[in-house]
């Protein structure tokens, strides 16, 4: 399973290889080398190789079924529970592969976030919603918790909506807040990237773009990873775009020239709406 | 990835399609327009014709006319379709080409409020081999620029940016003579004053051309040629896929 890139990305050549991109000026956070994945045998993800560069937005896009929902999963070991999957290659975080026997996966999940397309806070208060994962982490003093939590909510852009219902239930706010809930209850554990599964589909354009600009601002913080069917959003805050397409990794570059000037035909049908 | 003159009608949207096609078709019609306004405006010069001469400088308001018309569907179809990639650099380039297109129809006009001015006068013209030979230089230069924007061809677009240095050359040497004719003549300046404005005009129609011909390159393969040295943009073409 050593096949490398590029074998999966026809009409580029090795020099052009289209998908390993190297950061000369960023360091990279997660590296997925010669990634694939199957359903029951059913191959989902074929040699996957990329790297995420460290505090940057690196956008996944592509059809329906290419992978990128399953890839962002799979960088959370989300696949663990399920029999029926079957993985090679590896995914490295910050050097450490994420599959290593010693590795702790709750420890794993606090250092990669993740966020889905619906928003789904615990049925009890925002102040505990945000203070779930420092409990669970152990004792803490109070005074530290409180400040936590309200570090927590500024980050996600929610504090000064929510300052003075903090013991309200969370199923109280609108659904755009119930989603910075959700990433501010990411962030009060600190992790160092945080996933994003369509995070705004669900929501009205000014949810919208206020979740985009959280996603902005956070980036100095920690490596965001989006996934989304809206080809504008990936436009407008990634730093980096990778375009799956049935599995395969076919264009991975800025995002200025992917959505200007993309070096492959794929590529260019799938972001200007042109039939395969 | 280059592009061809097929790549924008090949959308899942049909009305995308005939949005774009529109938008090149309106634009091939203006420079349509423009190529005969500076045709005619030189004719009018050398045939001494004012009448024609007056209908090239009332007809330049079309042309301002029809840049706004396509500016304005530039702007439609970056607010309703928000394009990427081959789009967006399509909608880019027509954006930048009108406005050279309306320049040189504002040469053309230059060109024909001199020829009245000249028919005006008495006097024998001089200088008008240099505007013949250099207007049928640009005009080739225009009509080549716009050939290849409609056949997204690289390699005319590639020759009109090297015809350009020549254009600039003959005008160099064009305005030599006519500094001759002036001293050998003082009652000569104010005619050849007139004729200097006019080859000044079609040296900057050339210039536009050359913008144009940048234009294509962009388009069809999305590189920024507009400040780089001719010399050095063939190496750069074959760099790039």
């Amino acid at each position: 399973m050593q096949a490398s890139l590029p074998k999966s990305a026809p009409g580029s050549s090795a020099s052009d290889s289209a998908a390993v991109m190297h950061f000369a000026t960023t360091e990279s956070c997660l590296d997925i080398n010669d990634f694939s994945l199957a359903y029951a045998g059913v191959p989902a993800l074929q040699h996957l190789s990329l790297q995420v560069p460290r505090h940057r937005v690196t956008a996944f896009i592509g059809p329906s079924g290419c992978g990128k929902s399953t890839l962002l999963r799979a960088i959370n070991r989300l696949h663990d529970l399920n029999e029926s999957v079957t993985l090679s290659g590896n995914i490295q975080l910050e050097g450490r592969d994420i599959h290593a026997p010693q590795l702790n996966v709750a420890e794993l999940r606090r250092r990669v976030g993740m966020v889905f397309q619906n928003p789904n806070p615990f049925p009890m208060s925002i102040y505990e919603n945000v203070a779930f994962g420092l409990r669970l982490q152990g004792r803490m003093p109070k005074r530290k918790r409180d400040d936590t939590v309200e570090w927590a909510l500024q980050s996600a852009a929610l504090w000064e909506e929510v300052k003075d219902r903090l013991y309200r239930s969370a199923w109280t706010l609108s659904g755009g807040q119930q989603q910075r809930l959700v990433i501010a209850r990411t962030l009060a554990v600190r992790p160092d990237v945080l996933l994003l599964d369509e995070p705004a589909s669900a929501l009205d354009p000014i949810s919208t773009l206020k979740i985009e600009e959280l996603i902005r601002n956070l980036k100095s913080q920690l490596t965001l990873v989006l996934v989304t069917h809206n080809m504008q959003q990936a436009a407008r805050v990634s730093d980096y775009t990778a375009f799956l397409q049935g599995g395969e990794l076919v264009e991975y570059g800025p995002t200025d020239s992917v959505f200007t000037n993309p070096r492959l035909q794929r590529t260019e049908n799938y972001i200007t709406g042109r039939m395969a | 990835m280059d592009i061809t003159s097929d790549t924008h009608s090949q959308h899942i949207s049909r009305q995308f399609n005939q949005e774009l096609e529109e938008l090149k078709t309106h634009l091939m019609a203006m420079g349509g327009l423009v190529e005969q306004q500076v045709q005619e405006a030189v004719k009018s010069l050398l045939d001494n014709d004012s009448r024609l001469a007056e209908k090239i400088r009332d007809n330049d308001r079309q042309v301002n006319d029809l840049q706004i018309q396509i500016d304005d569907e530039c702007t439609r179809i970056l607010a309703r379709r928000q394009p990427a990639a081959s789009d967006l650099r399509l909608v880019v380039a027509v954006i930048r080409a009108t406005s050279d297109l309306e320049r040189i129809g504002d040469e053309a006009s230059k060109i024909a409020r001199n020829a009245l001015s000249l028919s005006e006068g008495n006097s024998h013209v001089k200088g008008l081999v240099e505007v013949r030979h250099i207007s049928e230089h640009v005009r080739k230069m225009l009509r080549d620029s716009l050939t290849a924007f409609a056949r997204f061809d690289t390699e005319l677009a590639m020759r009109v940016v090297h015809e350009d240095k020549l254009v600039d050359d003959e005008y160099g040497s064009a305005m030599r003579s006519l500094m001759t004719f002036m001293m050998e003549d003082s009652r000569s300046i104010s005619s050849v004053l007139n004729v200097m404005w006019v080859l000044r005009a079609l040296e900057r129609v050339g210039d536009h051309a050359n913008n144009l011909a940048e234009y294509v390159v962009y388009l069809v393969k999305g590189l920024d040629i507009r400040h780089t040295a001719p010399e050095e943009l063939d190496e750069n073409m074959l760099k790039k896929p």
